[in-house]
């Protein structure tokens, strides 16, 4: 095995994957090394979760080869679940349980003896935050506890590779942080992680590289400020409501040329490559009433799956 | 895919990856034991005492023994039955659907074989403790007749693995618990009412007696009833390997549907 070949956790090469005759991902390439954290983005429908379920073995693919840990994926999918934990999209986490019985279950599936697990329990608990709550019953717990328990039981085998579905669709700010954080601490001790999420802001702080999906495809792949460099100009100004209301009645007198202008809803956002000429030319039209802003994550993935709303 | 093509592999059985899916059910069951127990239990045994006593007074003696001991053996069959299905109909769906329990098992190194299997033994294992706390009941009613009538619990087991095995394609076929009502309608109480459970299969036109016959729970009857009054049952390797078959092909179908189901 060269190097390169074991620095590689996942690899699938030309993944489609079809419902009665139509592909729902058609010709998926992934990467991911050891070590890093790779996000998989895309409105929904995109092809996100199939991709996952395909990459777990949990789906066979219509065409198209996968290996995620040196397995061979759908054949040795068990070999390879051993070695990895999943978080999924909707909370699975067993309702007649408590607190500590669903981390001693769940470990019981990956054949741990619940011995061995209570030893291990304290930390569990400690790493979800959820030590004085050991002997709760599920239904007391907020959404945002369940998914630090989720995310917990995932570590029962001690994962090299963390799969991760919308890990924090659904969480208030402050459980959204407390995940963050967790996750971040598992890349630090040499996890690997592969997550798809909607939030642009989750996959710029957490990731080193992020793929955008559409229509079953991936348009880019590169890291967050990579694909900020290449895909989208520098500079943005971003008018809302009122100030948008004002800017589609003036601007069309104005000299506006070398912005790019898009309208996403009830906003406007502009774009340019020099910030002194996109913030000369709006203030021409709109005076002191704009908001200017570096470009992110977001503004790629506007321009790259387009603006139109997605069901 | 055909229904050839669906049918086409093998489950494959692993008796120790089956075995945490069991004891996953086995740790809930304990919590709720006690309401378990009364509502699998408490009603056969109301049956048998009241249709016992009661009907017992009209009938008399059937094929020899007193209608009371003749019910009680078939009661002791019939409850293993829907111990099992009950198990395997609304709590396995439960788990299939709202629980998401089975997509929970799938993403560790469990496969769906393995969760089938666990589910299948653990509803067997739940009808043998209804129908073998029947079984003490009717022991204390002097319904049995010695220590022999102990071998009709391994033959409730297979009964149990073969009932929820049926149960469970069912269930893996189901998209709602409504669909459980057919099941129940046209498969479980014409089952019920002639297998000889109430009243024996001689009473029946003989046509509709020897189909019968091929019924899963009138071969349970016709191996338990006799040991428990202390007799050896007249066919037991054909009646074994007529519940056998039920058990074996049923796991087959309902392991490739949930296959198919899970795996889409």
């Amino acid at each position: 095995m060269s190097s390169e070949a074991a620095d590689t956790v996942v690899a699938a090469r030309g993944l489609i994957k079809r419902y009665s005759g139509n592909a729902v991902v058609n010709g998926v390439d992934l990467t991911v090394r050891r070590g890093e954290c790779f996000a998989l983005l895309g409105p929904n429908g995109a092809g996100k979760t199939t991709t996952l379920r395909m990459l777990l073995g949990l789906t066979p693919p219509s065409a198209g080869r996968i290996t995620v840990l040196g397995h061979d994926i759908p054949a040795d999918a068990r070999g390879m679940r051993r070695r990895a934990g999943v978080v999924p999209q909707f909370d699975n986490l067993d309702p007649d349980f408590t607190v500590a019985e669903n981390l001693i279950t769940y470990a019981s599936f990956f054949g741990i003896p619940a011995r061995a697990m209570r030893r291990r329990l304290p930390d569990l608990l400690a790493f979800a935050e959820l030590t004085q709550r050991a002997d709760a019953p599920l239904q007391a717990l907020s959404g945002g506890m369940k998914r630090r328990l989720t995310l917990a039981r995932t570590l029962v085998n001690d994962p090299e590779l963390l799969v991760l579905d919308e890990p924090t669709t659904g969480l208030d700010p402050q459980a959204r942080q407390h995940i963050w954080q967790r996750l971040h601490g598992l890349q630090r001790e040499g996890r690997t992680l592969v997550l798809t999420t909607h939030y642009m802001e989750e996959a710029e702080r957490l990731c080193d590289r992020a793929a955008v999906m559409d229509a079953g495809r991936i348009v880019a792949c590169d890291a967050p400020a990579g694909l900020i460099r290449t895909h989208i100009e520098p500079h943005v100004v971003e008018l809302r409501g009122e100030q948008a209301r004002a800017w589609h009645e003036r601007a069309p007198k104005a000299d506006v040329r070398a912005l790019r202008v898009e309208q996403v809803g009830e906003t406007v956002l502009i774009y340019g490559r020099d910030r002194n000429t996109v913030l000369t030319r709006v203030e021409a039209v709109m005076g002191e009433r704009y908001l200017y802003r570096p470009a992110n994550l977001e503004d790629v993935f506007l321009k790259l799956t387009g603006r139109d709303l997605r069901d | 895919m055909s229904v050839r093509g669906i049918l086409s592999t093998a489950p494959r059985l692993r008796p120790l990856r089956l075995l945490p899916v069991w004891r996953r059910n086995l740790r809930v069951w304990r919590k709720l034991m006690i309401p378990s127990l009364m509502g699998n239990f408490g009603e056969p045994v109301l049956y048998l005492l009241a249709l016992g006593y009661g009907l017992g007074r009209l009938v008399g003696h059937v094929e020899g023994i007193s209608y009371i001991a003749f019910l009680g053996s078939g009661i002791v069959c019939s409850s293993a039955m829907t111990g099992a299905t009950f198990e395997a109909l609304y709590s396995a769906f439960t788990r299939l659907t709202q629980q998401q329990t089975w997509a929970a098992m799938l993403n560790t190194p469990l496969e769906v074989d393995d969760v089938v299997a666990g589910e299948i033994a653990w509803a067997a294992t739940k009808a043998l403790l209804n129908s073998a706390a029947i079984l003490v009941v009717a022991a204390a009613l002097g319904l049995v007749a010695g220590w022999g009538a102990l071998l009709i619990l391994p033959v409730i087991f297979l009964a149990g693995l073969c009932f929820a095995g049926i149960a469970m394609i069912v269930t893996t076929v189901a998209r709602s618990y409504d669909f459980f009502l057919y099941y129940f309608t046209l498969v479980m109480t014409p089952m019920l009412l002639l297998s000889g459970v109430f009243f024996p299969l001689g009473s029946l036109p003989p046509a509709v007696a020897l189909g019968a016959q091929c019924l899963p729970l009138a071969q349970v009857v016709l191996l338990v009833r006799p040991l428990m009054i202390g007799h050896w049952p007249a066919h037991p390797i054909l009646a074994l390997g007529v519940i056998a078959a039920y058990t074996g092909a049923s796991f087959w179908i309902s392991a490739a549907i949930a296959r198919r189901r899970l795996h889409s």
